[in-house]
């Protein structure tokens, strides 16, 4: 059963229409990443499911339950919605241990207690509790946000960008130790970021935002390997557009040569338009009779990253292969995988 | 923001805004009733005199502490020399000093009786007024001197602080371009210190424009000394009404004036980045001038009026020190206590409700309260006796009708009356220093305390108020003191017999005897001391953190 269901909604901020037609199923234990550049709606979505943003068409429900509605409005007192803040919203003037148990209600003195020591075990933040947040690192406040939302056991975490703040180099652990956290309680999750690199490390699956809509919802792999569309492509990583035209079922007939897919094309035959070859799907290797020659070369450490211009048309190319040089003659290859043809 | 938030709320704000406009309303309202003979013979008589020499007043004040006020602020934010760390708070001290305290020292020091002309006449062995000419004090001009020297902090302390935040970048262009210290001032920092400047003129006229003591105590009739003659001597609150509207246009012309200018110094300020202000060293006989200037202004705008209070004080100790000082001191501290609260709590509220109420028509009861601050002592008694008197009216009325004697002016002739006003005027701090602390509270902060099940009212008790200690701290200090020093509308207001320090002062004053209420000037100057310590403290903190 889905924990998360969001059917039409759409949203208007000081006369601006800012969801235009969202939907969206989540389900239970399920993290997905809103994904998008600033300004493209995400933020607005995670507080309309919070209820801290009104929805003038459409509904979004938990477990069944409509929250917003045509008629119904559940304040957000009444959710049961956790949410994580980019800058974490601690309480200044209450510990550790206060602030997490803010949102426990209608428990014992020892049942609090009990609830208090399994957070910071959780969080492993042991011993912590009566420090205050400012006498805590970015992770270690971060780390207290995340028990004081789960602390009261919501049906669904939300998060506002939580990553933004920390630091890069200890950035991919953080997401993995929440990741794992969230994982073992099985809770459901929706996590706004503009970072695609942060939604393939934490999520399972991706909605990638464009001016207020949903354009392509799936997990990573879908949406990298085979896009919707050149947005969707472009905004998972670069890549070379080439004309193609479709020969047969399997195959396209390109500037490279004749290309073959993995799996079938949902092109008809004859349809002319371009083909997305990722960098890292090109295999380049010297050749002095070869059509290419390297223009620019960039060495990134673990891989290599050439330019290469075949008559008018310029290839980004990722390469382990590192010795060849500016000048030097190549040949491109492409390597056979599920081609993608717009 | 709180979705779906219960729209008694929103009744609760607009209640308070409504009762804090009601003098406003009331005074326009009243203006508007067809005239009457008072008003009339004013009209034809005095008031133009007295429009006049408002306006005169505003002006020379207004360029008086702009020229005693420029050059102490570039000296202190653009120059090292002896003595700059004290005078860049020590320049803020006259601000604490009552206008008419300072002028009547000086009265006291430079008219006929006074020493300075007696020594003249000692040494040039002249006999009577006639053998020479000496500027008379008690004018115009002298009101506009004595004006100048208490309010010209405020254009020093806004000016100081544009000269400081100027961008040492534009400074070092301007030298490499060959601009030497003066020129620089000429031709970058005034200019661009002018919205800042313009801002200071108009707060100075406006504090000008309300000023009453100091004109009623040099007899130079001006609106605020017209409102209360009107009142108390022909007792048509319809006239002072009439007169108070015209007051009021005056204020709000500068309100609209200091507003715009207030935009522009946005505009102005824009482009400025870290900024490590570099001081021109100044040496010898500059940096003795740069000091002598500094201090001179310090010693007759603040020091020489405190030393001849404590002198006052000294001499004649045992007259101040009375019975009626303790009364009245009880009576300015209950007050100040019962409205600092009352105050605070107004801010609190309608701050509270701007922040959470999804409804855009909420932004509104917390700007109409502050419009409070905006009306003149004289101006606001008068909006205040208005309704106040109308229903002490009907509340006698109403006795009478069902056969009752009436409770006499329950209202109006109570103290009542006084903390009604006091409150009205001064809710604006309050709500100012309440809304200064909520900007410092991050809404993630309400909506984690909201999604975690917090209804309003335990948002405001378990998360604000902890967090808004400090503002509400610091608006009961400053609606505190404002009450201990407000004159105008406690005279107005004050029911028969009722004295309070700053009353009591001035009674002093208006009989010549200041010497004998000099202990209750001195408290009421160091009471005034207490907010410039706590301004000095948070721009202190203002330069550190940026």
């Amino acid at each position: 059963m889905s924990t998360l269901s969001i059917k039409g909604v759409h949203s208007h901020y000081q006369g601006q229409q800012v969801l235009r037609g969202l939907d969206l199923t989540l389900a239970k234990g399920e993290i997905a990443a809103l994904l998008g550049p600033s300004g493209c709606g995400k933020t607005t979505l995670l507080r309309a499911i919070a209820g801290l943003q009104p929805i003038t068409e459409g509904e979004i429900c938990i477990n069944g339950q409509i929250l917003s509605g045509p008629d119904r409005f559940e304040p957000s007192e009444r959710r049961g919605i956790g949410m994580i803040f980019q800058d974490y919203a601690l309480f200044p003037h209450l510990n550790v241990a206060d602030n997490i148990l803010f949102g426990v209600k209608d428990a014992t003195k020892e049942q609090r207690k009990a609830r208090l020591d399994e957070m910071l075990a959780l969080v492993k933040l042991d011993g912590l509790s009566e420090r205050f947040p400012h006498e805590l690192s970015g992770g270690q406040q971060q780390r207290v946000s995340i028990a004081r939302s789960l602390a009261y056991e919501p049906e669904l975490l939300l998060l506002d960008e939580p990553f933004s703040n920390i630091d890069a180099k200890v950035r991919g652990e953080m997401m993995l130790e929440i990741r794992a956290i969230l994982k073992q309680r099985n809770v459901s999750a929706v996590f706004v970021t503009h970072s695609k690199d942060e939604a393939f490390v934490f999520a399972d699956k991706l909605a990638l935002f464009k001016d207020g809509y949903i354009v392509q919802y799936g997990t990573a792999e879908e949406l990298y390997t085979s896009p919707k569309d050149r947005y969707v492509a472009d905004f998972l990583g670069s890549g070379n557009y080439i004309p193609a035209s479709v020969t047969d079922a399997f195959s396209v007939e390109t500037p490279l040569g004749k290309l073959v897919s993995t799996r079938a094309l949902s092109q008809p035959v004859s349809y002319h338009g371009e083909i997305l070859l990722r960098p890292q799907q090109l295999e380049i290797t010297a050749d002095e009779e070869g059509a290419g020659v390297i223009v620019e070369r960039r060495f990134l450490g673990n891989v290599c990253h050439y330019q290469v211009q075949i008559a008018q048309q310029f290839y980004e190319v990722k390469s382990q292969f590192s010795q060849l040089a500016p000048g030097q003659k190549v040949d491109l290859h492409a390597q056979p995988h599920s081609l993608v043809v717009f | 923001m709180i979705l779906g938030l219960s729209r008694s709320w929103s009744f609760l704000g607009y209640l308070i805004a409504a009762i804090i406009t009601l003098p406003l309303v009331a005074i326009i309202t009243q203006a508007l009733v067809p005239d009457e003979a008072v008003f009339a013979h004013l009209l034809e008589t005095v008031l133009p005199t007295y429009v006049a020499n408002t306006l005169l007043l505003m002006f020379w004040v207004g360029l008086g502490a702009l020229i005693i006020a420029i050059p102490a602020a570039w000296l202190v934010a653009k120059c090292r020399f002896p003595g700059r760390r004290v005078f860049q708070w020590a320049l803020l001290l006259p601000l604490a000093m009552p206008a008419y305290v300072v002028a009547y020292v000086y009265t006291d020091l430079l008219d006929y009786a006074g020493p300075l002309q007696k020594l003249l006449r000692e040494l040039f062995v002249w006999q009577s007024p006639q053998d020479y000419y000496f500027p008379e004090v008690r004018s115009l001009g002298g009101a506009s001197l004595m004006l100048s020297l208490v309010l010209f902090p405020y254009i020093y302390l806004l000016a100081r602080t544009t000269f400081m935040e100027q961008s040492s970048s534009l400074q070092h262009a301007a030298r490499v371009m060959g601009c030497g210290p003066w020129q620089s001032f000429w031709h970058l920092s005034l200019p661009m210190a002018r919205p800042a400047l313009a801002v200071g003129v108009a707060l100075v006229a406006m504090e000008t424009a309300a000023d009453f003591a100091t004109v009623s105590y040099f007899a130079v009739p001006t609106l605020t000394t017209a409102v209360y003659d009107t009142w108390l001597e022909y007792g048509s609150l319809s006239a002072a009404a009439k007169l108070s509207a015209i007051m009021l246009l005056v204020v709000f012309s500068m309100i609209g004036f200091e507003r715009f200018a207030r935009r522009k110094q946005q505009l102005f300020q824009k482009q400025t980045g870290v900024n490590q202000v570099e001081l021109y060293e100044l040496k010898g006989m500059k940096a003795r001038l740069a000091s002598g200037y500094c201090s001179a202004l310090l010693f007759f705008s603040f020091l020489l009026p405190f030393i001849i209070l404590l002198q006052y004080a000294w001499e004649y100790f045992d007259q101040s020190w009375s019975s009626a000082f303790w009364e009245y001191s009880l009576n300015s501290l209950y007050i100040a206590a019962i409205v600092s609260v009352i105050a605070v709590f107004i801010g609190v509220i309608l701050m509270f409700i701007r922040r959470i109420s999804p409804r855009r028509a909420d932004l509104l009861p917390s700007r109409f309260a502050s419009t409070g601050y905006a009306l003149p002592g004289t101006v606001l008694a008068i909006g205040i006796l208005v309704p106040l008197t109308y229903l002490d009216f009907a509340v006698n009325d109403l006795y009478e009708y069902l056969g009752h004697r009436g409770p006499g002016l329950i209202f109006t002739g109570s103290v009542f009356v006084l903390i009604f006003a006091f409150c009205i005027r001064f809710s604006a701090i309050a709500i100012g220093s309440v809304e200064s602390s909520y900007k410092r509270i991050s809404p993630s902060l309400d909506m984690a305390a909201i999604t975690m099940g917090l209804k309003p009212k335990a948002l405001l008790w378990r998360v604000h108020l902890p967090l808004l200690r400090r503002g509400i701290f610091a608006g009961l200090l400053l609606v505190f003191i404002e009450c201990m020093k407000e004159l105008p509308a406690a005279l107005l207001l004050r029911p028969v017999g009722f004295e309070n320090l700053a009353t009591y002062v001035f009674q002093f004053v208006s009989d010549e005897q200041l010497e004998h209420g000099a202990l209750a000037a001195i408290v009421i100057v160091l009471v005034g001391l207490v907010p410039l310590i706590y301004l000095n403290h948070s721009l202190e903190q203002e330069s550190e953190s940026t």
